[in-house]
């Protein structure tokens, strides 16, 4: 019955009034306004503990410090997406990583192809998983739950008796050692909202040409405001200290590479319908088993570059390498942030807004002195806060009627 | 009620399930511009048939004959190649997605390379809902929102974006409720003025007299009855439904 249904949901219509703003927060339609609001009170919360933790030189550390773990939430996101897990991108990371360290030390390779090695491996080891999953119908659990015992062999296999190899190659140590000039800096951030800009209005041109209804100019000028406002305030404070790291810049380009896929391409709207309704997408002609795969190869592929450039800020890759908290800590980044377990819900974004959330706990907690059991348990805490709430705003949602 | 104007028309056709016979010479046919209701008892064989025509079952005897030939149906592909477009019980839609996506699902637009061209799938969908007067209150609704109604009604709008011939929809209205049924039925009716030839398996013989132009009875695989729907009751339908009277072969002598 039309009239008993609830309020259209365009996906970005702004609410028309406090109460419908209201209601659709608690049903979770702005899961990252929710996250936007955690991450806010946790800074709040360490700035007014240590007056050291919104300094420059701290904030430029918390965004060394996600680089690697938010590469491996990225492609934890796209499976996430599928509804599968892949228990495996902690223990890949180090491997892949561990491949370029042997193949440039011990092997003499030069940096691009020991990188390029390790990140096809990478995808095989993700296309192997996949071929697996969807050939023998094994779950992506158990897949990957015996990767991740596996591929901890082999990397020890790789390291073989040296146990820790040391970087000292260029290209490779620069990853997560390189500072842009400050000018770059600012012609980064303003290139990037122009380009945001451009894609947003031009989104708008296209709709109002083709006779569509389109937002109304104001929100968009919001939309461009809010992305322009945190782009510039981070140029501007990591231009106080040694400047815009390329490890940021270098996750902020995969979450938007990603994003791009996951919004705008066919192949990402597979990925939706193939997490929303797997037997919807089959019988839609989609090649699900390919779909799966291909995620799979891309998942670890991300947890590849993800272990690279923890090794480059290690400037070493050793036997602990991809392995304690990694694995939990980049599947929690994105949970927190929103993105369901359940499939079909979520953006690649929730990788990077997760990875912050986790990443300023930890490095809060070590500011204040604090010891790694009382970082496990708060952020722990903030896990279980976080599905506790997914799950009580999905039922809200569901009775009413909405995704 | 020659070839010549039947769209889809199957001859003679048998198939089997280890003992189960599940459907035996059965003839059936359906026009351009006409809705049949396909009726008959649980395991009459009615969903058998439908599948014989989507060609998902190849039956053991009988042949396929579309828009006046005899064809060759080895597969679903096939079907829908020929312009066969079926609507299955269970939707199938994804509850994540909104109508333009679902829609589209599996034949996006693209414009560039393989970025979606969501402008023009959203204007082709306002086109389609449009002409189809559906009752779906935007097209960037996600599906998850929508009533069941309105789900079964992008369904069958979804089946007609590969320009079918025929579609096959199984219990359309089941589990819905009456207002909810009477937009899909609307939709059914303009269906048939788009000149598609329309299969409708119902069990609701309310809905078969108010949309059916022809009313075909399956009983126990076989033909038992195939009535202009003007020439006929419920209780005559009801009769030939239940293998009551001696239903079979008066009922198919009173439209001979
Ligand atoms: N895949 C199958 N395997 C075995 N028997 C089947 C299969 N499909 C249908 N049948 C049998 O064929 C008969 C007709 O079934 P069906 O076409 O589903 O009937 P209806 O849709 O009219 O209820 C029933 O006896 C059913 O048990
Ligand atoms: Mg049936």
């Amino acid at each position: 019955m039309s009239t008993a249904t609830p309020p259209v949901s365009e996906t970005d219509v702004l609410p028309r009034s406090r109460a419908e703003f209201l209601q659709r927060f608690t049903q979770g339609d702005f899961g990252s306004l929710r996250v936007l609001i955690t991450l806010a009170v946790i800074w709040l919360i360490f700035a007014l503990a240590n007056d050291r933790f919104l300094s420059a030189i701290n904030l430029t550390n918390l965004a060394l410090q996600i680089a690697g773990i938010g590469l491996i939430s990225v492609g934890v996101v796209l499976i996430l997406l599928l509804g599968e897990i892949d228990l495996s991108v902690g223990i890949v990371s180090g491997l892949c990583a561990a491949i370029m360290a042997v193949l440039n030390v011990k092997h003499g390779w030069a940096p691009v192809p020991a990188l390029a090695a390790a990140i096809v491996a990478g995808l095989a080891i993700g296309t192997f998983h996949g071929f697996i999953h969807t050939r023998f119908g094994v779950p992506s659990f158990v897949v990957t739950l015996a990767g991740l015992l596996g591929w901890q062999g082999v990397l020890l296999w790789v390291l073989g008796d040296t146990g820790t190899i040391n970087l000292n190659a260029p290209l490779i140590v620069d990853l997560a050692g390189t500072f842009f000039a400050d000018a770059i800096g600012w012609i980064i951030a303003v290139v990037l909202i122009a380009v945001y800009a451009a894609v947003t209005f031009s989104g708008r041109m296209g709709r109002v040409r083709a006779g569509l209804d389109a937002p109304p100019v104001g929100a968009l000028v919001v939309r461009v405001v809010a992305v322009a406002v945190p782009v510039l305030l981070t140029v501007w404070i990591v231009n106080q200290d040694r400047g815009l790291p390329l490890a940021l810049v270098i996750l902020v380009g995969f979450v938007i590479l990603f994003d791009y896929v996951t919004q705008r391409t066919t192949f990402g709207r597979h990925i939706y319908a193939v997490g929303g309704n797997e037997e919807a997408a089959r019988r839609a002609g989609i090649d699900v088993r390919r779909v799966r795969t291909v995620v799979f190869a891309l998942g670890s592929m991300m947890a590849a570059c993800g272990g690279i450039m923890l090794a480059s800020r290690l400037l070493a890759v050793n036997q602990s390498s991809g392995g304690s908290d990694l694995l939990l800590l980049a599947i929690a980044g994105p949970v927190i942030a929103g993105t369901s377990l359940f499939g079909g819900r979520g953006r690649v974004w929730s990788a990077l807004l997760g990875a912050l959330v986790i990443g300023s706990i930890s490095n809060g907690m070590d500011l204040l002195a604090y010891s790694s059991d009382t970082k496990f348990m708060v952020t722990g805490a903030v896990l279980l806060g976080a599905v506790v709430v997914d799950a009580a705003t999905s039922k809200r949602r569901s009775r009413a009627g909405r995704v | 009620m020659t070839e010549t104007t039947s769209v889809l028309a199957l001859r003679g056709i048998s198939k089997g399930f280890g003992a189960v016979q599940a459907l035996a010479g059965v003839d059936f046919e359906v026009r351009p511009g006409e809705v049949v209701a396909l009726v008959g008892d649980n395991g009459a064989g009615k969903s058998t048939l439908v599948k014989v025509m989507s060609g998902i079952y190849a039956p053991d005897e009988g042949e396929y004959h579309f828009a006046g030939r005899p064809v060759k149906v080895n597969g679903p592909q096939d079907a829908a190649d020929l312009g066969v477009a079926t609507v299955y019980q269970d939707l199938a839609l994804a509850d994540n997605l909104d109508v333009v996506a679902n829609l589209f699902l599996g034949h996006e637009l693209t414009n560039v390379g393989p970025q979606l061209d969501e402008t023009r799938m959203e204007q082709r969908a306002h086109e389609l809902l449009g002409t189809l007067s559906t009752t779906i209150p935007s097209v960037r609704t996600v599906v998850a929102s929508l009533s069941g109604g309105q789900r079964q009604q992008v369904a069958i709008a979804r089946s007609l974006l590969g320009e079918p011939k025929v579609v096959l929809l199984d219990e359309p209205t089941a589990a819905l409720g009456v207002p909810q049924t009477r937009q899909v039925l609307d939709l059914v009716r303009r269906l048939r003025e788009r000149g598609l030839g329309v299969v409708v398996i119902t069990h609701n013989l309310a809905d078969v007299f108010e949309v059916a132009d022809r009313i075909f009875v399956l009983y126990l695989g076989r033909p038992g009855g195939d009535f202009a729907a003007s020439d006929v009751t419920p209780e005559d339908v009801v009769a030939a439904i239940t293998g009551v009277h001696n239903g079979n072969g008066n009922a198919k002598e009173a439209t001979a």
